[in-house]
């Protein structure tokens, strides 16, 4: 077995979940300069309802086969996921658009310490574990092993990102989104609705959390009212490291950040002969994105932030 | 008039609520509190709630059936309090409970909140029993009012490394912890105990009590061919642990600590649970002299047994024949009692050494079989 290629996969899976979470992250605050604390939280309850639903069928449709099972609990959990976070813009932070930048930040926090408590009071506050439904093939490539899992999630994250990135790109909505970003103003003056696209950067985003926990659920085989906690920090640093608001930087951002925790984990003992050993894994990660805003303050693919028209 | 009315409104809230607390003192009963500390939130809430539990069937018991101590009669109060496994929350907790004037504590759950919080109890003179915390250092501090009712990680390391080596057969092994104070120090024993036995440590990796991948540091295990892996922490952890381990195709047997024998942790790691084998510093349930008993009472009321609740329903039995030996619930007067215990309990005969650490304990190792941890195998701490 190739250590090297093994760690590569182990920490481009996990970077590409996090580059999912971050790219919610970074939508976010590209338009509206917030940093929505509340999205590891969406994200948990994405891995939560999925989970619900698919306890509810294998209880009662068994027999049915499992990618289907759990097709249905991320069908359920999407739209569920969606509403949520439209919910939490227009209750949490469309009142509050025109107050002083700290009021959003500390109701994202509230929003999120909210979130965590009505997860504990529905579901509990076990450790809740995926069935064991998902087939566990695996295959060999570079001389490191892949689960069918694995190249699930990496594929549709892959393809999730290849679709954001055309949406923002080439339709009118994305057009909208990127003018608002730019300044909510003068798209309004321009016959954009500012609301309705802010609305829908919540509803984008907070659909890709819904897949984002499922895939965390489904990979670790289990979830908990807690997991959206480390997740969403992690993915926010990913979307500094990348450049906050921009969001090819967040995807980069969270495939960095992946590879890295993976690589310095794996290495970091046999570099300092046992002298650091893997429980820095993650100041590691910090320390490389300590490294890189001293070089390029606004991330890696972020520009120079002027002021806004 | 207004203002006047709002002061009679205040009063009376305020007389509805003392009144609430102190409800059970009506017939002339002294009411003696006594604190339970253990996480009630957080990734280890499970284990904290049945340890809050195993404690409340005890008190509700010696409550039923009336305790007199000195001729008077007394009512047991528990003051259930959260320290959500976290040292700083835990001494916070333990300050308010000594705010509180309670007779003595059962907790906490863990080693890394229980040796912070022994501090304050011992300054403030109450004494604490812990049925769960194992690391070494917590009755090592010098304080007279730390005991435990469950071996510690010197006693149950050293009998897991003798089982690795002896009983498995292995040479080579990989230890995993997660730095609490816990995992740490068990797989700190568990390594001078392989040594000790002639085995091998291959690599020795870390992780946190609130990890989830472990991908990176099993890939690195795995290219030293470990025929063991040694995990020091709890089932939360363990159980992901397990199916990277099946993921990863790394065919070494997993080995662990009382954290990970939980049925949550087949729960979990479901069809990779298969094989792996953990200890418990003590006998199985149904094993225990009063264990059958005391699981039929306990599933009745809350449900199944997560791990240590038979240990804070005996804590609490410890600390109640203290007081009546000493025929007070006055710490001052039935601490001197403690270190004479020899009760013989739910969990077995309890007696404490120097130290307040049990003078003599079994360590049961099991293994998980068609799921459900079988008991595998019976070993004597020899400290």
């Amino acid at each position: 077995m190739d250590i090297f290629a093994q760690q590569l996969v182990n920490g481009l899976v996990l970077g590409s979940v996090y580059a999912l979470v971050a790219l919610g992250y970074t939508m976010v605050y590209g338009i509206l300069e917030l940093i929505n604390f509340a999205h590891g939280e969406v994200t948990m309850f994405g891995a939560m309802i999925a989970l619900a639903v698919i306890s509810a069928l294998t209880g009662t449709h068994a027999h049915l086969p499992g990618v289907l099972i759990a097709l249905a609990g991320l069908l359920v959990a999407i739209p569920a996921c969606m509403l949520l976070g439209y919910t939490i813009e227009r209750v949490a932070y469309r009142p509050l658009r025109n107050a002083p930048r700290l009021a959003p930040l500390i109701t994202a926090i509230g929003v999120s310490i909210v979130l965590q408590n009505v997860a504990m009071m529905i579901w509990g506050r076990e450790y809740i574990p995926f069935p064991s439904i998902l087939p566990s093939g695996h295959h060999h490539l570079f001389g490191a092993r892949i689960t069918d899992v694995q190249i699930a999630i990496l594929v549709t994250a892959l393809l999730l990102m290849l679709g954001l990135t055309l949406l923002v790109q080439r339709t009118r909505l994305g057009r909208a989104m990127r003018a608002t970003a730019q300044s909510p103003q003068l798209a309004g003056l321009m016959g954009v609705n500012a609301n309705a696209v802010i609305s829908l950067t919540f509803i984008i985003g907070s659909g890709l959390a819904a897949i984002a926990g499922f895939m965390v659920s489904a990979y670790y085989g289990l979830a908990h009212y807690y997991m959206g906690f480390l997740l969403g920090l992690k993915a926010f640093t990913a979307a500094v490291l990348g450049g906050i608001g921009k969001i090819g930087g967040a995807m980069l951002g969270g495939l960095l950040l992946g590879v890295i925790e993976s690589l310095g984990a794996g290495y970091i003992g046999d570099f300092t002969h046992g002298f650091l050993g893997s429980n820095y894994q993650d100041v590691f990660a910090f320390f490389v994105l300590i490294a890189v805003l001293i070089v390029r303050p606004s991330g890696l693919l972020g520009v120079a932030a002027g002021e806004r028209a | 008039m207004k203002l006047k009315l709002r002061n009679g409104l205040i009063l009376a809230l305020s007389c509805v609520l003392l009144s609430s607390c102190n409800k059970p003192a009506t017939n002339g009963e002294q009411v003696i509190k006594i604190g339970s500390a253990s996480p009630l939130t957080g990734p280890q809430a499970h284990l904290g709630k049945d340890n809050a539990n195993g404690a409340q069937l005890a008190v509700d018991e010696i409550n039923s059936h009336g305790l007199v101590l000195g001729g008077k009669k007394v009512h047991l109060q528990l003051l259930v309090e959260d320290d959500q496994a976290d040292p700083k929350t835990a001494t916070t907790v333990a300050q308010k409970l000594a705010d509180d004037d309670v007779a003595g504590v059962i907790g906490h759950l863990n080693s890394g909140a229980t040796i912070p919080a022994s501090k304050i109890y011992y300054d403030s003179e109450i004494p604490e029993i812990s049925p769960s915390a194992t690391a070494v250092a917590y009755t090592m501090q010098g304080f007279n009012t730390a005991f435990r009712v469950m071996s510690n990680d010197r006693q149950q390391g050293e009998a897991l490394g003798r089982f690795a080596v002896d009983q498995l057969g292995a040479k080579r092994i990989a230890i995993i912890d997660d730095r609490s104070a816990y995992g740490q120090g068990l797989a700190d024993q568990f390594e001078q105990a392989v040594k000790a036995a002639g085995g091998t440590v291959v690599a020795r990796e870390y992780t946190t009590d609130k990890a989830t991948d472990f991908m990176a540091i099993l890939t690195s295990i795995k290219a030293h061919a470990p025929q063991v892996i040694f995990f020091g922490g709890m089932d939360p952890q363990a159980a992901p642990l397990a199916r990277q381990m099946h993921e990863l195709g790394l065919h070494a047997q997993l080995l662990g600590g009382d954290g990970m024998q939980t049925p949550l942790f087949i729960k979990l790691a479901g069809r990779d649970a298969e094989g792996a084998i953990a200890s418990t510093p003590g006998l199985p349930v149904l094993e225990m002299p009063g264990g059958r008993a005391f699981k039929k009472k306990f599933n009745a009321r809350y449900g199944e047994i997560q791990n240590y609740a038979p240990y804070a329903y005996d804590a609490v039995y410890v600390l109640v024949e203290a007081m009546k030996r000493a025929k007070s619930a006055d710490p001052a007067k039935y601490l001197a009692e403690l270190p004479k215990t020899d009760y013989q309990g739910v969990t077995g005969h309890i007696r404490f050494d120097r130290n307040g650490d049990l003078a003599n304990s079994a360590i049961t190792l099991y293994q998980v079989k068609s799921g459900v941890w079988q008991p595998l195998k019976t070993m004597q701490s020899t400290k």
